[in-house]
């Protein structure tokens, strides 16, 4: 990075700033595995906090979605520790963070899926209604509980439009994951794999399934940075947001639906 | 007549002083709990701060960083319970809370207060650390877990991996 400290002065222009990226890329490629891609991966240093600089979201391509398939589910349920609701006892209440729906249209019988979850919004009725000030909106625009002042009242579940919280309703006996601390009597939703974001990972569980599966219907993305992939995706493609009409401003859009 | 008198003596004082000493052993164990086991943490050779200052502000320094990583995401190792259970987390049980002997328990329970963390935290480290090329320093003791335990926990993390 010593040749960038000579042209500081300059005003730095998005092509110079495309440039510095891509040279980063590759020498973080070209250094030790491991280290190198992680540092370069890390959207910011560990001790910094979320900025709102960013806002974190996600672009469903619905056309793309594959029918039948669960890959998004299921990769949500292993990196996030809740139980696969086929295999839970009480399957009605069982915690579901993201579901998979499967629309039909009644006059032309035209079939779409989708996977529905927490939709991030950036004023989220979970969080005006919530009593105790535990759901909130961290400042990269992902809406969280914290648990440590959850009482369990279940407002927000009431409020959500898109049915996207579960309570806890049994004891998890430890078998919680060590970077997702769940528990009975709090609420949770998708959280767009925070402990992930934070690590630097720059995507989330079910984003990554769904490209490992070939389908590439889901993109994660900063969508505050004009540059990135999803914020390019946004300008191309007519997207929608689910009940558009509460102006809720969602993280989440839709494309095809 | 006066010798049967100090015999008399002699027997009763041996009588009580074997009933005192009954006593003077038996008294401390039905009042005084056992002392808390304190094992040494597996890996590692000196905490974030001083043992004096853990063990009297633990829970703050714990209830500070909570709040800097849930709201702000800040997740620095230093001060993080995560961490706390990476070390201390028993090689019998690998857990800090599972046993009565484990790290956090043996004490709490000495001094009989409830801990909550573990209603919501794991007790354990993670399982798939080792596969992580980011936690290789502590890559062999997350085997060792692994080769001891015989959870259906760990077939799942493997699932994990291999996706």
């Amino acid at each position: 990075m010593s040749e960038d400290k000579s042209i500081e002065n300059t005003p730095s222009s998005p092509e110079r700033r495309r440039f510095v990226g891509v040279a980063a890329t590759a020498a973080g490629l070209s250094l030790a595995p491991g280290i190198m891609l992680m540092e370069v991966a890390h959207g910011r240093p560990e001790e910094q906090a979320a900025s709102s600089a960013v806002r974190w979201g996600m672009l469903v391509d619905a056309t793309k979605c594959g029918t039948g398939c669960n890959d998004c589910v299921s990769a949500c349920s292993t990196e996030n520790g809740w139980t696969p609701v086929a295999e839970s006892q009480h399957k009605n209440q069982a915690p579901q963070w993201i579901r998979k729906l499967e629309l039909q249209d009644p006059l032309t019988q035209f079939e779409t899926n989708l996977p529905m979850m927490c939709q991030h919004c950036a004023d989220a009725p979970c969080v005006d209604v919530c009593p105790t000030g535990a759901s909130f909106k961290r400042a990269d625009g992902i809406v969280l509980v914290n648990r440590h002042t959850c009482i369990g009242c279940r407002y927000c579940m009431m409020a959500c439009p898109y049915k996207a919280r579960s309570l806890v309703h049994e004891p998890l006996n430890d078998t919680q994951k060590a970077d997702v601390p769940r528990g009975m009597g709090c609420v949770e939703s998708c959280t767009l794999c925070v402990q992930k974001i934070d690590r630097g990972d720059g995507t989330t569980a079910c984003a990554e399934a769904c490209t490992a599966s070939g389908h590439n219907a889901l993109l994660f993305g900063d969508m505050n940075d004009p540059e990135s992939e999803i914020s390019k995706r946004l300008r191309e493609l007519p997207t929608k947001q689910v009940r558009a009409d509460l102006n809720l401003n969602l993280g989440v859009r839709y494309h095809g639906i | 007549m006066k010798r049967l008198l100090a015999l008399g003596a002699v027997v009763l004082t041996t009588a009580a002083l074997a009933w005192a000493g009954v006593d003077s052993t038996s008294a401390p164990k039905t009042g005084v709990a056992a002392k808390p086991v304190i094992t040494k943490a597996v890996k590692g050779e000196q905490c974030v701060e001083d043992t004096e200052y853990m063990r009297r502000n633990h829970m703050d320094v714990l209830d500070h960083h909570r709040d800097k990583t849930v709201i702000e995401g800040v997740r620095t190792k230093k001060h993080s319970l995560k961490e706390c259970i990476n070390c201390h987390a028993s090689e019998t049980t690998g857990s800090v809370a599972k046993g009565k002997d484990d790290f956090c328990v043996s004490c709490h329970s000495y001094a009989a207060v409830k801990i909550d963390c573990f209603e919501c935290h794991s007790t354990k480290p993670q399982a798939s650390m080792a596969m992580h090329p980011m936690n290789a320093e502590s890559a062999h003791y997350a085997h060792k877990m692994a080769t001891q335990t015989n959870d259906k926990v760990s077939a799942e993390d493997m699932a994990g991996i291999a996706q």
